[in-house]
């Protein structure tokens, strides 16, 4: 991956303005269960940081995949895992499908207030009956006159109680479950539509939501691309969210590698400190290699993306060993944090909780393993479901 | 009305710095290099004046390494119009720099220069002064606030126990304090812009200035390490410690 001035100077911008606008405050938000989405968003899309790959029409900066994997790495110097997830909704995953395949109208209503962060955005995918299989989505949006008219529910929606708007995938005919979904974008203020906020163990200062439609109506003109085509663009966008999620992922596990170093340099027992103990510097450095060779992993992804190619499968893996390694780095930081670390107030149980997500959110790991056999050719053909003896 | 604002490549601020083991300076290696945040304070009050309709151009001038061209970049995708590059590997002093400033302020002809009351890394607080001498121009040094008048500045001035406004007219030599302002961040847009801003290439030998140093460093070496304290469980025992331990009172 070759970077460019431009890269390093993007990069020094967000990281400042982690530093400044966001870490001071993350504490607050974690304890309230909240941050102030609208807010840090309109601050980010002041300095142009929200739509760097989208349209410049749109308000967009039209670059490549570079710039939003340095905007994602960057944003893992965030203290927690709640906001970097909560802009990256925003940025990559409830947008894509809209910037690529939306019409002119659609984008200049939705995707441009979008990027300026005058909006927040989330995803309507996952519901109450299933999250990682898509194909099981209930949710309908039947045609009445020039309306869909929405009936369902969708759960575990990050951004979900304070999103102006929801990129929805709903049913829009009775077909194959891979040909009869469509997504479409919904005005979170329309009638009918209830949220409910949902507690969680860890991820705090996120707002996530289960919401409800109960005939909500929306104009035809709101269907992004075509009608029956929201299973094929959800794919494609889950791609942008995998890769998102790992590397957003990258410098918070760099980080607690470096808080484990230094609280256990400084921490001393039997009379030298705990880093000392070759068991522990010797697991970090082991760590630490794996969080390399992952950044190569997501790195390679990127330019695959960038070249057009199908990134399905090494994006499937960098998610799966994001998951995976988010939760052997915090298991192994907070043992050697001892005590330190199983208290509620420090970076290490707060990346416990949080990291612990990665392995469900996005396309649970067992998913993600599904695909890279699919691809492998390994995945067993789907047998028919067998039901009760003596049904036919 | 055309702004100076020389800036300099330092050690970042957040990094800790060593001591060689010889002794002969920091150990820069593998160290992160930043503008100096004095320098950023002293973009950011050109950036201002300009965007108050009080100048037209602000022209970025470093001198240094190769590397130091990204430094320029920054302050061109912060709202400097163009730069100019001095390169030289050598560790230039700061009469050095005010020469070569003096040479460039003769090219130029600016109304203004602005720049940090001093860098980071050598602390030497020098250069403004030095510049404003060789030039025969008023200085107004550490200046917390700038204001434009008809004929040249009205500038607040940190000094020990308060403020002092003073009146310089232009053109001038003006040094950043760090309460003057908050530098901005490049945004997104800027800084693609600023990919397109021309950077002129010089060498110490166009200007005909001699930057060889004058002074010889002996010695560089770290402060003293501060002892760990202890803490007391009353004041009868902090008295006690002060008196027997401490001999104080």
């Amino acid at each position: 991956m070759q970077f460019t001035e431009q890269h390093d100077q993007l990069r020094e911008t967000i990281a400042r303005f982690v530093e400044t606008e966001i870490n001071p405050h993350v504490e607050e938000w974690e304890a309230a269960g909240e941050f102030p989405s609208h807010e840090v968003f309109k601050k980010m899309g002041d300095l142009g940081l929200l739509g760097l790959r989208w349209p410049e029409e749109f308000g967009g900066a039209g670059l490549d995949m570079s710039y939003s994997l340095v905007l994602a790495e960057e944003l893992g110097l965030i203290n927690c895992g709640g906001v970097p997830m909560a802009i990256g909704v925003h940025t990559d995953m409830c947008t894509p499908a809209l910037a690529r395949f939306g019409s002119d109208e659609l984008r200049h209503e939705f995707l441009a207030p979008a990027i300026a962060g005058d909006v927040v955005g989330c995803l309507g995918v996952s519901e109450p009956g299933g999250g990682s299989d898509v194909a099981a989505v209930k949710t309908t949006a039947k045609s009445d006159g020039d309306d869909y008219v929405i009936n369902g529910s969708k759960m575990w929606i990050t951004n979900g109680l304070k999103a102006d708007w929801c990129c929805l995938l709903a049913n829009t005919s009775d077909g194959k479950a891979h040909e009869n979904k469509s997504l479409i974008m919904v005005p979170m203020d329309t009638p009918g539509i209830e949220r409910q906020k949902i507690e969680k163990i860890g991820m705090h200062s996120s707002d996530t939501a289960q919401i409800f439609f109960d005939d909500v109506r929306v104009p035809k003109r709101n269907l992004v691309g075509e009608e029956g085509a929201g299973f094929i663009y959800q794919m494609l966008q889950f791609q942008e969210e995998r890769i998102y999620g790992a590397a957003s992922s990258l410098k918070s596990f760099d980080k607690q590698i470096d808080l484990t170093i230094e609280y256990t340099r400084d921490r001393q027992a039997f009379g030298q400190s705990l880093l000392d103990n070759q068991v522990i510097h010797y697991r970090l450095a082991e760590l630490r290699t794996e969080v390399e060779l992952l950044r190569s992993l997501v790195y390679r992804c990127v330019e695959d993306f960038n070249a057009g190619k199908d990134v399905t499968k090494l994006a499937s893996m960098a998610k799966l060993k994001t998951g995976r390694l988010a939760r052997e780095i915090a298991d192994s930081c907070l043992q050697y944090w001892g005590g330190m670390g199983y208290t509620a107030d420090n970076p290490i149980s707060r990346a416990f909780r949080d990291g612990r997500l990665v392995s469900i959110g996005g396309g649970a790991d067992e998913i993600m393993l599904g695909i890279i056999a699919k691809l492998e050719g390994t995945l067993p053909k789907k047998k028919k479901p067998s039901g009760p003896v003596g049904n036919a | 009305m055309k702004i100076l604002v020389p800036v300099k490549r330092v050690v970042d601020y957040n990094v800790k710095v060593r001591v060689k083991p010889d002794q002969t300076g920091v150990d820069l290696a593998n160290v992160k290099m930043s503008m100096n945040p004095f320098c950023e304070i002293a973009v950011e009050e050109a950036i201002r004046l300009k965007e108050k309709g009080a100048a037209e151009e602000i022209v970025v001038v470093s001198i240094g390494p190769a590397q130091a061209q990204e430094t320029i970049r920054t302050a061109l995708a912060m709202g400097a119009d163009r730069g100019i590059h001095i390169t030289t590997d050598d560790a230039v002093e700061s009469l050095g720099v005010a020469k070569l400033l003096a040479k460039v302020v003769e090219e130029e002809s600016p109304e203004l220069v602005i720049l940090g009351k001093q860098a980071i890394d050598g602390d030497v607080n020098a250069t403004g002064q030095m510049l404003a001498a060789l030039l025969g121009w008023p200085q107004a040094t550490f200046a917390s606030e700038v204001e434009k008048t008809d004929d040249g500045y009205n500038v607040t001035r940190e000094i020990d126990g308060g403020l002092q406004t003073i009146k310089v007219s232009s053109p001038a030599i003006i040094t950043t304090d760090l309460r003057l302002n908050e530098p901005r961040y490049a945004s997104l847009p800027n800084i693609m812009k600023a990919k397109r801003k021309p950077i002129d290439a010089k060498t110490p030998a166009d200007f005909g200035v001699d930057i060889a140093p004058r002074l010889e460093a002996l010695k560089v070496a770290e402060p003293a390490k501060r002892e760990a304290g202890v803490k007391v469980e009353s004041v009868a025992e902090l008295v006690d410690k002060l008196k027997n331990e401490a001999g104080v009172i």
